[in-house]
């Protein structure tokens, strides 16, 4: 076991000389977190904007079941994906299972109702402060989801971000799915948790500063964003 | 093309809450100088202009567009008849954004919005903002560029609720230049509005509503000079504010 200060510089020394471990694990935390975002923000923020729009039966509850799966345990959607992806789960003939391809999806199912839910509220308030006028130049809802998308763009930027820190930080559903393999499905929090447990500090506190600076960072750019939003939008 | 108007309430009736807000309004516009519409808070005018619009659906009785025979909402009376608010809701983008959105909306065809939208800009005396952000333009040049919106569709109607209701003085005189030059361009206006001054400069006809209750209908002048009801006595006398 290494002491706390000597761990803390051979962390820097593995930020700063750019060690190749930690960059190929790096990198795939990239990977996985913005292919998941990419998919969830496809599927989640015209179907969070859809539930503020439209009115159709069973809205409600639906909006309820979404927001209480903004919070859903981590652990537990590893394990709803690991048992599709099983051999005998009726996914299990894609042989996902422990490939970055699982870790996707996992994030995917994670992060969708968090950009639904928060792109939802996004699009309400603002179509609470358009539709009077939006209805009144003759739009349908249809017409004016994309105006919403587009005019929401800079607060919506702020619910793919949360997204972002969501996937990124995550470890318990990626773990069940991914196996933290070496080399193949480890990622920076499944490389904390081994690290760790095996008391090599220097990998895991490399790893964990470079998720603080990532979490300072997608604060930092939220706040731009609403910034940047406030002076375009006057 | 046949024109929409004239526009007939036939015994309109709205409730909201078990509370009835407008009872058997039965009113008919037709073509011609702009019709105000006045009453004291809660008469039931903006609520009969977001009838007549197509906003909201009366609860007894009809409206119907003659000239089509057509309720508010039907297609084809949509985009010939346009509102301007109290409070305009502008879109984040330039103010020219804004105009081209409403006609891309009403489906003008691209080749022709860049000239409507300039021409309604510079009616409006908007031309030096039209690159500007709507939302940053003074409250006086954001309520015209409302009225230049809603000019750039060529609406045989306008309907205008309280327009100039939150403006100074210099504002209101700019917004009501706007509203007299549309109506002499051939729009017919149906406006509400609290300032016995602008109804004055503007109406051609007032409307006096009370209780939800159309109480008088008169020429403009002869409103003014020669109410016939008490209501409309003591609306002018600045006895009959709230309901």
């Amino acid at each position: 076991m290494q002491s706390l200060s000597e761990a803390f510089r051979a962390a820097f020394t593995l930020v700063i000389d750019l060690d190749p471990d930690l960059i190929e694990i790096v990198s795939l935390s990239f990977g996985i977190t913005g292919a998941s975002l990419l998919l969830a923000t496809l599927v989640g923020l015209p179907f969070g904007a859809s539930l503020a729009l439209f009115r159709f039966p069973g809205r409600r509850p639906l909006i309820v079941i979404v927001n209480a799966l903004m919070g859903l345990p981590p652990v537990v959607v590893g394990l709803v994906v690991y048992l599709a992806l099983s051999r005998s789960g009726p996914l299990g003939g894609l042989g996902w299972l422990f490939t970055p391809k699982a870790m996707v999806v996992a994030q995917f199912v994670l992060i969708t109702p968090i950009v639904a839910g928060l792109s939802r509220q996004v699009i309400e308030d603002l179509w609470e402060e358009y539709e009077e006028q939006l209805r009144s130049l003759g739009a349908t809802a249809a017409r004016a989801l994309p105006t919403l998308l587009w005019d929401g763009r800079f607060r919506l930027v702020t619910t793919v971000l949360a997204g972002f820190g969501r996937a990124v930080g995550e470890v318990g559903a990626v773990i069940v799915v991914g196996g933290n393999i070496a080399h193949s499905t480890r990622v920076m929090t499944t490389a904390i948790a081994l690290e760790t447990s095996k008391g090599d500090l220097a990998l895991a506190l490399g790893l964990g500063l470079v998720l603080l600076a990532l979490a300072l960072g997608v604060n930092a750019l939220a706040m731009l964003f609403r910034e940047l939003g406030a002076r375009v939008e006057g | 093309m046949a024109s929409i108007l004239p526009l007939e309430f036939r015994e309109v009736g709205f409730s909201a809450g078990g509370q009835a807000l407008l009872r058997d309004l039965s009113i008919r516009f037709e073509a011609g100088a702009p019709s105000v519409v006045m009453g004291p808070n809660g008469a039931g005018k903006s609520l009969s202009l977001r009838i007549a619009h197509g906003l909201l659906a009366p609860t007894t009785g009809s409206v119907r567009w003659l000239g089509l025979d057509a309720p508010p909402n039907d297609p084809r009376v949509r985009h010939r008849q346009a509102m301007v608010f109290e409070q305009p809701v502008l879109l984040r983008r330039s103010a020219a954004a804004n105009v081209d959105y409403a006609l891309a909306v009403a489906r003008v065809p691209r080749s022709e919005r860049a000239d409507r939208v300039a021409q309604a800009l510079s009616r409006t005396g908007l031309a030096r903002v039209a690159d500007r952000r709507a939302r940053v333009l003074s409250a006086g040049e954001q309520q015209r560029l409302s009225l230049a919106r809603a000019w750039a569709l060529e609406p045989e109607v306008l309907f205008l609720d309280e327009p100039t209701a939150a403006l100074d003085p210099g504002a209101t005189r700019a917004v009501e230049e706007s509203i007299a030059a549309i109506s002499e361009s051939g729009t017919k206006i149906v406006m509400t509005t609290h300032d016995l001054g602008q109804a004055r400069r503007l109406a051609g006809e007032i409307l006096l509503l009370c209780k939800g209750r159309l109480v008088e209908r008169a020429a403009a002048a002869d409103f003014f000079e020669s109410p016939e009801s008490a209501e409309a006595r003591s609306f002018l006398n600045g006895d009959l504010l709230w309901e």
